[in-house]
């Protein structure tokens, strides 16, 4: 609602089919998340190379005999030129094919497959206290520009920025476990449910709830609650930081004065005028916090004993049980990726002036 | 007409406030101490550089600071609480907790230091090249660097150094990998509008080779957002770092890393917590500081960003 010129001008533009442009948008897109893909499993495939790990060795052992070890190398296709070696890798990881942990003894793909949704389970509760608290805080923040509230809000903010999350889970535990027996310790469910709830969906919220084990989802929120909320935390800074600055810019435009003008309510032109014009952007914020916190899985899942992908990297690493390293890392790569084209493609959507 | 002899007994604050500078130095000091005076009133600002110039000081007087050896065990002292012997009190193996991190601050001021020096240097090179030359070679280093963006820090870092077998130095380098990407996104943004300014066309005709305008004319100028973004950058480097020492990859036992000691602290956190507690207060602190003075230099030098 700029002015009236600006918005036919809009109107026009919007309505001049906007497919195909999308479409085009989405091809180059799709060509350049294709080549960062490749990049990043070039990466992968470097690292695998590095390695001092001798992977033949990892194989067969260190007693096994020349012979052995020969055509051990050979199966593994390693007296192939390089570039051979990469295409094959990019083949099985596009089949989906990880190698075998040599922790597991199982594909790695079934492996991650089986323990990705815990840690999706943590991230999207996370990301969802995130936003219900950030969002708010950072309109009021954006309302109350200077004040005491706005520093407060900065403050929690900075502080989160500030703080390894590995500490702020020991320091969680410690004291609304360990000192005020809030919430149940590490773990998903208490050790006497553990295996109970038949696998459906992997996220135990749900399964417990489709297997109508009652006791089991309580049990299961009194674990998730702390390790969700110090992730949600680290979401809630970034969110109601950048809803603030978002919101602030927004709070300038003419439009909102019109609104004013017009005798709309201060709660209407800031909720509903205001905020719809802030979701735009605060979509890919939201998106790159989401992403963000499949990162931080690592450490946080560590502390909490969450088995998710965070927790079987970590314990891979100490196995040097590298297909299973590797693996997990061009995952949550990808999925980092996708967040990321999600995010945009998103914004080309909703925002015409970004196509 | 100026009187001469009140030229002479202008004082200090006058020479160093004119608006009328004597020479291209005067001029730069002038800038600088206008903006000392403005960053001096942001009180969080001040508050993280005092933060940053007392982990230079408390790693400089490390032995005088320190009250016990950061490295002496003594089973006999094992999980003593925190006392007047012992600041912090001790871990599992007896050894001070407070000598340990006083020691530690030299760790973490390596890792910084080395990141903070290399990382954007490479970036800033990467980046100015790129927006300089323009062309395939600008697709071809900003797809790199895409690349490089697209990952995750952290898992990147982890997948790195679990390549490169665990420790200090692997750590840092993997944490440079990881750092120079955004460095070059930025200078290659500040190249492109510098690229095509007449001074920029002045120099080119009076011979001036590519690299010579590239590191003399163009990084000056892309200094500012650079070291802001660096500043800000830190915090992150810290908290990653601390990370990979939490889960052994970083400096090995028994080097007193803040990360490690944290990691060592773990097991004993419910009964015995300041183990785990002290080092981590002493991560917030040093990155909180980063946090405050990147802020607050971003304020001053770039005052697009300061509405944010």
């Amino acid at each position: 609602m700029t002015s009236a010129i600006e918005e036919t001008e809009l109107e026009r533009r919007t309505n001049a089919s906007p497919l195909p442009r999308i479409l085009k948008n989405l091809t180059g897109s799709v060509l350049s998340i294709a080549l960062t893909m490749i990049g990043l499993l070039a990466v992968t495939f470097i690292i695998g190379r590095v390695m001092p790990i001798d992977p033949v060795l990892a194989v067969v052992g260190d007693k096994a005999s020349k012979e052995v070890y020969d055509a051990a190398y050979k199966a593994m296709g390693l007296d192939r030129p390089l570039l051979v070696q990469f295409l094959i890798y990019l083949k099985d990881v596009a089949t989906g094919n990880f190698g075998v942990s040599t922790l597991t003894a199982r594909p790695v793909a079934e492996d991650i497959a089986r323990v990705f949704p815990a840690t999706l389970e943590l991230a999207t509760i996370a990301t969802l206290l995130g936003v219900v608290i950030g969002v708010p805080a950072g309109v009021i923040a954006a309302i109350k520009k200077g004040s005491w509230i706005d520093q407060l809000i900065r403050l929690v903010g900075l502080f989160g920025y500030s703080m390894p999350v590995f500490w702020l889970g020991l320091m969680g535990l410690l004291i609304f476990y360990g000192k005020l027996d809030w919430v149940a310790g590490p773990g998903r469910v208490d050790v006497f449910y553990d295996d109970i709830v038949p696998y459906v969906t992997g996220m135990i919220l749900i399964d417990s709830l489709l297997a109508g084990e009652f006791d089991i989802f309580f049990n299961a929120i009194s674990h998730i609650i702390l390790p969700a909320f110090l992730l949600g935390y680290y979401s809630l800074a970034y969110i109601s930081r950048m809803t603030r600055s978002f919101m602030l810019e927004q709070l300038g435009q003419e439009y909102i004065t019109t609104a004013r003008v017009k005798g709309l309510s201060e709660f209407t032109v800031i909720w509903k005028h205001g905020l719809r014009n802030v979701m735009v952007p605060l979509i890919t914020v939201i998106a790159l916090s989401y992403a963000a916190l499949l990162e931080g899985s690592v450490l946080t899942e560590s502390i909490f004993a969450w088995p998710g992908i965070g927790q079987y990297i970590t314990i891979a690493l100490f196995s040097a049980d590298m297909a299973a390293v590797l693996g997990g890392t061009v995952v949550i790569g990808v999925v980092f990726i996708a967040l990321n084209l999600f995010s945009d493609l998103l914004y080309k959507i909703v925002d015409p002036r970004a196509r | 007409m100026t009187d001469m002899s009140q030229t002479h007994h202008q004082s200090w604050r006058q020479w160093l406030t004119t608006d009328e500078p004597t020479s291209r130095r005067h001029a730069a000091i002038v800038q600088f101490y206008l903006g000392w005076l403005s960053f001096r009133s942001n009180i969080l600002a001040m508050a993280g550089l005092i933060i940053l110039l007392f982990l230079v000081f408390v790693w400089l007087f490390a032995p005088i600071l320190a009250t016990h050896d950061p490295l002496a065990q003594d089973l006999s002292l094992r999980l003593l609480p925190p006392s007047t012997e012992h600041y912090f009190g001790t871990d599992a193996l007896g050894r001070d907790i407070y000598s340990r991190i006083v020691y530690g601050s030299g760790i973490t001021l390596y890792i910084v230091t080395l990141v903070a020096v290399t990382a954007p240097v490479f970036g800033l090179l990467v980046g100015t090249v790129a927006g300089y030359l323009g062309g395939w070679v600008d697709t071809v280093l900003m797809r790199i660097t895409d690349i490089f963006l697209a990952f995750p820090k952290l898992i990147l870092a982890l997948a790195f150094v679990s390549a490169l077998g665990a420790g200090l130095e692997n750590a840092v380098l993997a944490l440079i990998l990881t750092a120079w990407p955004p460095y070059t996104r930025i200078a290659r943004a500040e190249t492109l509008t510098i690229r095509n300014s007449e001074f920029i066309d002045a120099v080119r005709m009076q011979g001036a080779g590519t690299m010579h305008i590239i590191m003399r004319h163009i990084w000056p100028l892309c200094i500012s957002s650079i070291i802001v973004r660096v500043t800000l950058d830190m915090a992150g480097v810290l908290l990653t770092a601390a990370g990979l020492g939490f889960l052994g990859l970083g400096a090995q036992p028994p080097t007193p890393e803040w990360g490690a000691m944290i990691s060592f602290g773990r097991k004993f956190i419910l009964d015995h917590w300041w183990v785990a507690t002290m080092p981590g207060l002493a991560i917030f602190t040093v990155s909180l500081g980063f946090n405050l003075l990147g802020d607050g230099l971003r304020d001053l030098l770039d005052p697009k960003g300061s509405k944010s």
